[in-house]
C-alpha cells in the first residue's frame, strides 16, 4: 500500500497526450480479444460468452465488463471470509505488479457498502452498482456457509472397492453354509419336541411312547402281558393316525375360530398333501402287497400246486414198487 | 497303420484326434519311444496305462503355441481325475474289507470347523456370564418390566426403496412405528423417544437410494449397535412367499451368538419383541449368525406331523454385518465403544470370527 501512495505521485503526473495513448491502447486491446477473437480467458457456449478472468466483476464477456479492455476498473472479491475491493486506474497501467489496488472493506455490510461509495466516487455508475451487487451476493453466501456448518453434515465414508467385493462374496458363501431352511426347521422342530408349544398341536407320538414306557417302568414284571398288549395297541395306532391328523387340522380350524383364509389354505393344501400322502402309502401299500404280503395268496396257490405234485407222484411210485 | 487308426479314431472323437495331432507335433520335445508309447496306448485303450504319462521335468507351460498348451493341459487334468477316482474306488474297498474295523470317516474340513477358538465363547453355565446378563441394560426387558416399543426411521430425504422397507419391517415388528426424519438431530430425537416411552430406535440409513446401514439403539441409555445392511429384499421381490404378516406376535430363533459378543447382539434382537410370542400366528422371526454375517428372516411354519414341519417365507430380508458396538446412546463423538470393526487387524485371518 505504502509503495502504491509514492508511485502515485508519479502517476499524477501523466500527460494529457499520454493518457490518449493509453485510452487507444485499450481500444486496441478490446479489438483484439473482443467480440469473436481469442482470449484465454473467454468461455464460449452456445448463447452467452463468460470470462473467467478473477478480477472480473459480472463473470460475462463484455466491452464494458472485461477488465483488460477497461483502463479504470474495480471489482470485489473474497478471501478466507473477508471482502476486499480492487481498483484498477490508467495511470498504473504501466505497471502490471501494482495494477491492482486493493483495500479490504467493513464486515459490517452497511459500513462495506458505504466504503466503496467513498472509494469509488466518481466513478462510472455501472461499475460502482455492479461492484455492490457483488458485495451483496458474498455477504449471503458467507452467511449461508456460516449456517450450514451448524447443522447436521453427512459425512462421506470410503467405500474400498475390493473390500466390499470380498464382503460380498464371504456373505454369499455365509449364506450357502448357513442352510437356513433346515436350521430353521430343526429349531421348530426341536421348541415342539420340547414341549414349548405346548397342547396346541396334538401329535406327541414320542411323549406318548415316552409315558408308555414310564408306566412300564412303574409296573411290575406280572403286568408284561398287559404291556405286550399296548405295544401292539401303539402300531394300530400308528396306521390310523394319518386319519386323526387330519381330523386334529379340522379341529385345529375350530378351535383357533380364526378365519384367515391362507390358514385354511394351507391346512387344505396340507390336507391335500397328506391324502396325497395316503394315496402314496396306500399304492406303496398295494405294492407292497404286490412283493411280500401278497405271498399269502401266492402261497396258498403255490400250496395247492404242490399238493397236486404229491399226489401225482406217489402213485407212481405205487406202482413202481409193484 | 498308424495314420489309418488315427483317422478313425478322429472320426470317433474330435479331442482325441486333436491331441494325437498334437503328440505327433510335439514329437521333437518328448522322447520317441514314449510318444510311440501313448500313441499305443490310445489306440488300444488300455486303461492300465491310463493315458499319457508325462515325463516328470516336463511341464505344460512351456509349450509356446496356445492350442497346443490347451490340449495338454487338459490331458493333464483328466489324467489328475481318473487318478483321483481310481484313489477313491481303493479307499472304498479297503473300507468295505476292513469292515468293521475300518478306521472312522474323516470329516471334511469346513470353515466352521477350522475356526479359531475364540476366548470369549460363551460356556452355557458359566456364572459370571449370568450374572452380567442378569445386571445389564436388558434385564429390565427379560424380567418383563417392560414391553419393547420400536420406532424406526431413516436418514435424510429417504427415497422410495428405503421407506417402503422401513413400512415393511415395522409389520414385522409388533409395536413398531414409522416417523419420517426431518432433518432432526439424532442427539435430539432421542431425548423425546425416551420421554414417550419408546425402547428402541432404529435409524436405517440410506446410500443412492438404497438402505445401507442399520443403528439399533436401545433407549433407555442402552448399547447402540451399528450395522451394515445388505442384500435387502422387500417383499413383492420374494419368490413363492406367502400373504402378509399379521398381527400376532412372532417367535423368534437366534442362532448361532456364541461370543460373548454374539451373546450381547442376540439380546439387542430378543428385546425388539415381545415376550410371549402368539403360537395362533405361527410366524417366526429368525436372527442366524453365520460367519459375522446375520441374516435376518421371516417365516411362516406349519407343523405337518411331529417329524415335519413346512415354512413358507414373507417378509422382508435382509443380511446384517456388526460394524460397532457402543456402550451408551448414539454419540458419534463422545462414545464409549465396546467393539469396532477394525479391518486391517480383525480381517486379516479367515478362519476367525467374532460373533
Amino acid at each position: 500500500m505504502l509503495e502504491n501512495d509514492e508511485h502515485k505521485e508519479e502517476e499524477k503526473n501523466l500527460t494529457e497526450s499520454e493518457i490518449e495513448v493509453l485510452l487507444a491502447e485499450v481500444e486496441v486491446i478490446w479489438d483484439l480479444i473482443g467480440n469473436d477473437s481469442f482470449c484465454s480467458y473467454k468461455v464460449k457456449t452456445k448463447t452467452q460468452q463468460f470470462c473467467r478472468n478473477e478480477y472480473n466483476i459480472t463473470g460475462l464477456c463484455n466491452r464494458s465488463s472485461c477488465p483488460l479492455a477497461n483502463s479504470q476498473y474495480a471489482t470485489v472479491r473474497e478471501e478466507k471470509g473477508l471482502c476486499y475491493l480492487y481498483m484498477k486506474v490508467i495511470e498504473r497501467a504501466a505497471f502490471p505488479a501494482r495494477m491492482w489496488e486493493k483495500v479490504k472493506l467493513d464486515r459490517n455490510y452497511a459500513k462495506a457498502l458505504e466504503q466503496i461509495d467513498e472509494n469509488l466516487i466518481y466513478w462510472p455508475r455501472f461499475i460502482r452498482h455492479k461492484c455492490k451487487q457483488r458485495l451483496t451476493k458474498i455477504t449471503q453466501y458467507l452467511i449461508r456457509i456460516r449456517k450450514l456448518t451448524l447443522k447436521r453434515q453427512r459425512k462421506l465414508v470410503l467405500l474400498s472397492r475390493k473390500v466390499e467385493r470380498r464382503e460380498k462374496r464371504r456373505e454369499e458363501k455365509a449364506l450357502i453354509a448357513a442352510q437356513l431352511e433346515n436350521a430353521i426347521e430343526k429349531e421348530l422342530l426341536d421348541r415342539l419336541k420340547q414341549g414349548t408349544y405346548g397342547d396346541i398341536y396334538n401329535f406327541p407320538i414320542h411323549a406318548f411312547d415316552k409315558a408308555m414306557e414310564k408306566q412300564e417302568e412303574e409296573t411290575e414284571s406280572e403286568e408284561e402281558e398287559d404291556e405286550e398288549e399296548p405295544v401292539t395297541r401303539e402300531f394300530v395306532a400308528d396306521d390310523g393316525f394319518e386319519e386323526s391328523d387330519l381330523s386334529d387340522f379340522e379341529d385345529m380350524n375350530n378351535l383357533k375360530g380364526s378365519s384367515d383364509e391362507e390358514e385354511e389354505a394351507e391346512e387344505e393344501s396340507s390336507e391335500e398333501e397328506e391324502s396325497e400322502e395316503e394315496l402314496e402309502e396306500e399304492k406303496t401299500k398295494a405294492q407292497s402287497k404286490g412283493k411280500a404280503p401278497l405271498k399269502g395268496p401266492i402261497r396258498k396257490k403255490r400250496a395247492y400246486v404242490e399238493m397236486e405234485y404229491e399226489q401225482e407222484t406217489e402213485p407212481a411210485q405205487k406202482s413202481k414198487a409193484t | 497303420m498308424d495314420s489309418n487308426e488315427a483317422t478313425t479314431s478322429e472320426s470317433v472323437s474330435k479331442k482325441r484326434g486333436k491331441t494325437k495331432k498334437v503328440k505327433r507335433k510335439v514329437k521333437p520335445d518328448e522322447a520317441p519311444v514314449q510318444e510311440m508309447d501313448q500313441a499305443e496306448g490310445e489306440e488300444t485303450e488300455k486303461k492300465s496305462v491310463s493315458g499319457p504319462c508325462f515325463p516328470p521335468t516336463f511341464s505344460v507351460s512351456e509349450i509356446k503355441n496356445k492350442q497346443r498348451r490347451h490340449a495338454m493341459f487338459l490331458k493333464l487334468k483328466e489324467e489328475k481325475r481318473k487318478q483321483k477316482l481310481e484313489l477313491k474306488k481303493k479307499k472304498k474297498k479297503e473300507r468295505k474289507a476292513l469292515g468293521d474295523q475300518a478306521p472312522p470317516k474323516e470329516v471334511p474340513k469346513t470353515i466352521e470347523n477350522q475356526r479359531i477358538y475364540d476366548e470369549t465363547t460363551v460356556n452355557p453355565e458359566d456364572e459370571e456370564v449370568a450374572f452380567d446378563e442378569g445386571t445389564d441394560e436388558f434385564s429390565a426387558y427379560f424380567s418383563r418390566l417392560t414391553n419393547p416399543k420400536v420406532l424406526i426411521t431413516t436418514s435424510d430425504r429417504p427415497r422410495g426403496r428405503t421407506v417402503r422397507f422401513c413400512e415393511q419391517l415395522a409389520t414385522v415388528i409388533p409395536h413398531a412405528h414409522v416417523y419420517y426424519r426431518r432433518g432432526l438431530a439424532l442427539k435430539r430425537v432421542i431425548p423425546q423417544c425416551v420421554s414417550r416411552g419408546f425402547t428402541y430406535v432404529m435409524v436405517i440409513n440410506e446410500d443412492r437410494k438404497v438402505p445401507n446401514g442399520l443403528v439399533l439403539c436401545h433407549l433407555p441409555d442402552g448399547p447402540t449397535a451399528h450395522f451394515k445392511v445388505s442384500n435387502v429384499r422387500l417383499r413383492k421381490e420374494m419368490k413363492r412367499r406367502g400373504k402378509d404378516p399379521t398381527e400376532h406376535v412372532p417367535e423368534v430363533i437366534l442362532n448361532n451368538f456364541s461370543t460373548r459378543l454374539g451373546h450381547s447382539i442376540g439380546r439387542l434382537f430378543a428385546a425388539l419383541f415381545p415376550h410371549d410370542p402368539q403360537f395362533v400366528g405361527r410366524q417366526v422371526a429368525t436372527f442366524h449368525n453365520q460367519r459375522d454375517f446375520i441374516f435376518f428372516r421371516f417365516h411362516r411354519y406349519i407343523f405337518k406331523n411331529e417329524k415335519k414341519v413346512g415354512i413358507q417365507e414373507l417378509g422382508p430380508r435382509f443380511t446384517l454385518k456388526l460394524r460397532s458396538l457402543q456402550k451408551g446412546t448414539f454419540d458419534s463423538k463422545f462414545g464409549e465403544y465396546e467393539w469396532v470393526h477394525k479391518r486391517h487387524e480383525m480381517d486379516s485371518s479367515r478362519r476367525k470370527f467374532h460373533l
